[in-house]
C-alpha cells in the first residue's frame, strides 16, 4: 500500500498567446489565457495510478493556482485520484517557482504521511523544472528527476529508470521519494465515463462561496458539510488553513526572482540580399561566398 | 544590502576526466561577469580523483578551484552533491552560481536555490551586469538574467534584487568558450566532505552512456531542413547540399517530431545552439525558438518558398524558390565554378 501525492498545474496554453497578456508588472495574466492540464503532470498522475493498481494505495492530486484549477482536479478525479486538493489565495498570486515551492511543501505536510510525490519534469508555462527538487528540498527527501519508468517498488524501495544526457540510468531509492516524470513515459489514460458523471459537479471552497454571495438563502458551513458528504468537495486550501506559513516568503513580494522587464521579440533586421532563384542568382550568391572564403 | 560578495562560482559537471563543454563555456562567461564585479571566478568541482579537472579549468580563467574529493562523489547524484554546494554556498555566499542546464544542473541547482533561498532563473541565453532600479530603488551590479519565455513570444530579463545569491542556468553552446592567453597560477582549495543523514538513500544501478555521433557546435558550415521540406524522401535535398557544401546535416524541432531527421541534430532553444561560418536553412519558418539556436551564424542562406517566413528576417541571403528547384541548381551551379 503506497500513498502517493501528485503536484499538477494548470498551464496557460503557450502556442496560443501574444504581448498583450502581460500585465505591467511583469507578470503574466492567466485570466486572459485558455488554460490546459500541463501534459507532462497527466503522465505523472498516470504513474501514480498505474501504482495504485499494481501495489495498492491511494492517490491524491495537489496544485496552487486560481479558482478556475478546479477544472484540471476534476480531470484528475474523472482519471482515477481518489482526492483532489485545490491551494489558493491571493497572497499566493504572483509566486516564482521558490515562494510556490515553499507553499506547496507546507501544504503536502499538512496531509500526513506519504510514500510518493509525483509530478512532471517541468510546465509548458515557464519550462523551468524547478518546482520539483525545490519542493523537494524543502521536504527534505531524495529526488529522481526525468523519470521514465518504476520498474519496481519492494521493501520500502522503488527502483527507477531515467532519462540522463545522452543515455539513461537505473536507480534506487527509499521511500519517501520525490519523482519528475518525463514527456513520453506513458500514455495517460482516458477519463472514465462512470467517474465523469460521479464528479462533474464537484466544488471548491471558492465554488461554493459562489454560489452563497449568488444566494442570500445558502450557508457555506452547511454547504461545504453537505458537498464532504457526497464526497463532492474539492479540499481547498488557503493561507489560513496554513498554520506555520511564513507570509514573508509568499507571492510576489515573497519571491526572490523579479521581471524587471519585458520585451516582444523584435526581429533583427540587418544587411539582406535577396537572391534570384535562378542559374544567374546561383553564380551571383556562389561567388561571393568565394570571395570571403565561406565557401571553397 | 552590505557586504555584498564578488565571487562568480561555475559548478563543473564531468564526464570521463573531463570538464564538460557547458561548465568551460560557463567559466568564460563568468569571468567576464566576475571582471565587471571586479571579483573573482571559481570553479567548483565535485568528484573522485578530481583534481586534474580542477586543473584543467585554470585555462578557462578560473582564479580558484573549490575542490571537494570523496568516494560518495564519484558520480553524481542528487542527494550527496546538494548536501555539500547547500553548505558551500551558505558559508560563502557567492553573488553569482551558474549551472549548465543539463539534466544534471536543472536537478542540482533547484535544490541548492531552496535551501539557501536563493533565487534562480533557469535556461538563460544571456547574462549580463548592470545597475539597476526596481520599483523606484537603486542597486548596484545586478545580474540581469534574460531569458525567452512564454513559448519564445517574449523576452524576459530576470533580477533577484534583495539577496545575497543569485543563480542561473544556462544551454550548452549558448555561451562562447574561450581559453586564456595567461591563466592564473593553480590555485585548488580542498574542502572535506561530510556526509549528509540522506546521502546513501539513492544508489546508481546501472548507466548507460551512448557516445554524442555529431558535433554540430564545431561544425564551420551546417546545412539545415525543416518541416516545409515535406517529407523524408524531399529531406534527401538537405544531405546532398550539405555533401556538396562539406557541411553537417541539421534540422528544425519540426523536421526532428516529423522523423525526417534524429533528435541530436536539432537546432534550437531545446536543442543546440550554433555559431558556424555558414548556415543554409531550407523549408525552415524560422520560429524564435529555432532562431535563437542560429541567428548568431556568420552567413546565413535561408531558401524558403513563402517569402514572408520569419527566417528571411535574420537571413543574409533569402532566396525564395522551392527546395526541390534551387537546391540541386544551387549544387549544380557550385559544382561547375569548383572544377
Amino acid at each position: 500500500m503506497y500513498r502517493s501525492i501528485v503536484m499538477v498545474k494548470q498551464v496557460p496554453d503557450t502556442a496560443n498567446i501574444s504581448g498583450k497578456v502581460m500585465k505591467d508588472d511583469g507578470t503574466v495574466n492567466r485570466a486572459k489565457l485558455p488554460a490546459i492540464f500541463n501534459h507532462e503532470d497527466k503522465e505523472a498522475l498516470e504513474m501514480a495510478l498505474q501504482v495504485k493498481e499494481k501495489f495498492g494505495g491511494t492517490v491524491s492530486v495537489i496544485t496552487m493556482g486560481p479558482s478556475r484549477a478546479s477544472d484540471m482536479l476534476k480531470e484528475c478525479l474523472y482519471m482515477g485520484a481518489d482526492t483532489a486538493y485545490l491551494i489558493s489565495d491571493r497572497k499566493f498570486a504572483g509566486s516564482d517557482t521558490l515562494a510556490t515551492s515553499y507553499v506547496l511543501s507546507e501544504a503536502i505536510k499538512s496531509l500526513g504521511e506519504f510514500d510518493f510525490v509525483f509530478a512532471g519534469r517541468q510546465a509548458i508555462d515557464g519550462d523551468t523544472a524547478q518546482v520539483g527538487p525545490q519542493t523537494a528540498e524543502k521536504l527534505g527527501l531524495p529526488q529522481i528527476t526525468y523519470a521514465e519508468e518504476i520498474l519496481n517498488i519492494k521493501d520500502k524501495t522503488v527502483k527507477v529508470r531515467r532519462a540522463i544526457d545522452g543515455g539513461f540510468e537505473i536507480l534506487e531509492g527509499k521511500l519517501p521519494i520525490l519523482l519528475t516524470v518525463v514527456k513520453g513515459a506513458n500514455e495517460p489514460r482516458p477519463f472514465s465515463s462512470k467517474r465523469v458523471m460521479t464528479y462533474k459537479n464537484a466544488k471548491t471552497l471558492l465554488d461554493l462561496q459562489k454560489l452563497c454571495d449568488e444566494n442570500s438563502l445558502l450557508y457555506l458551513d452547511e454547504l461545504v458539510f453537505e458537498y464532504k458528504n457526497k464526497n463532492m468537495y474539492i479540499t481547498t486550501i488557503t493561507a489560513d488553513d496554513l498554520k506555520e506559513l511564513d507570509t514573508s516568503r509568499l507571492g510576489l513580494h515573497g519571491s526572490p526572482t523579479k521581471v524587471h522587464k519585458i520585451e516582444s521579440v523584435v526581429l533583427s533586421g540587418g544587411e539582406f540580399s535577396k537572391i534570384n532563384p535562378s542559374r544567374e542568382g546561383m553564380s551571383k550568391l556562389i561567388d561571393e561566398l568565394l570571395n570571403d572564403h565561406i565557401l571553397g | 544590502m552590505k557586504n555584498l560578495s564578488k565571487e562568480v562560482w561555475v559548478f563543473i559537471e564531468h564526464h570521463n576526466g573531463k570538464p564538460a563543454d557547458v561548465s568551460l563555456e560557463l567559466l568564460s562567461k563568468g569571468k567576464k561577469l566576475a571582471d565587471s564585479l571586479n571579483g573573482k571566478i571559481k570553479a567548483i568541482v565535485l568528484g573522485h580523483n578530481v583534481k586534474s579537472i580542477a586543473e584543467l579549468t585554470f585555462k578557462y580563467g578560473t582564479d580558484e578551484a573549490i575542490v571537494v574529493d570523496h568516494k560518495a562523489l564519484e558520480k553524481y547524484r542528487a542527494m550527496p552533491f546538494s548536501t555539500v554546494l547547500n553548505k558551500l554556498v551558505k558559508e560563502h555566499q557567492p553573488r553569482i552560481v551558474l549551472f549548465g542546464a543539463t539534466v544534471v544542473g536543472r536537478g542540482l541547482a533547484p535544490r541548492v536555490a531552496s535551501n539557501t533561498l536563493s533565487g534562480l532563473t533557469a535556461d538563460c541565453t544571456d547574462l549580463q551586469i548592470s545597475d539597476v532600479n526596481y520599483l523606484k530603488q537603486d542597486y548596484k551590479e545586478l545580474l540581469l538574467q534574460i531569458r525567452p519565455a512564454f513559448g519564445g513570444n517574449i523576452i524576459a530579463t530576470i533580477i533577484t534584487p534583495d539577496n545575497p545569491v543569485q543563480m542561473a542556468t544556462v544551454r550548452e553552446g549558448v555561451m562562447e568558450m574561450h581559453e586564456v592567453e595567461k591563466p592564473n597560477p593553480i590555485k585548488i582549495t580542498e574542502v572535506a566532505y561530510e556526509a549528509g543523514p540522506l546521502d546513501e538513500v539513492i544508489k546508481i544501478i546501472e548507466q548507460h552512456h551512448e557516445e554524442k555521433k555529431v558535433n554540430l557546435k564545431a561544425s564551420p558550415i551546417i546545412v539545415a531542413g525543416g518541416y516545409g521540406l515535406g517529407s523524408k524522401e524531399n529531406f534527401k535535398l538537405v544531405h546532398d547540399l550539405a555533401k556538396a557544401v562539406g557541411g553537417e546535416v541539421a534540422g528544425s524541432r519540426a523536421a526532428v517530431d516529423a522523423g525526417f531527421i534524429d533528435r541530436d541534430r536539432q537546432i534550437g532553444q531545446t536543442g543546440v545552439t550554433v555559431r558556424p561560418k555558414l548556415i543554409f536553412s531550407v523549408g525552415i519558418s524560422g520560429a524564435i525558438q529555432h532562431r535563437a539556436g542560429m541567428q548568431d551564424a556568420n552567413k546565413i542562406i535561408a531558401i524558403n518558398s513563402d517569402p514572408e517566413a520569419p527566417i528571411f528576417s535574420v537571413a543574409h541571403y533569402g532566396i525564395v524558390g522551392k527546395a526541390e528547384e534551387v537546391v540541386p541548381m544551387f549544387i549544380d551551379t557550385l559544382k561547375h565554378k569548383l572544377k
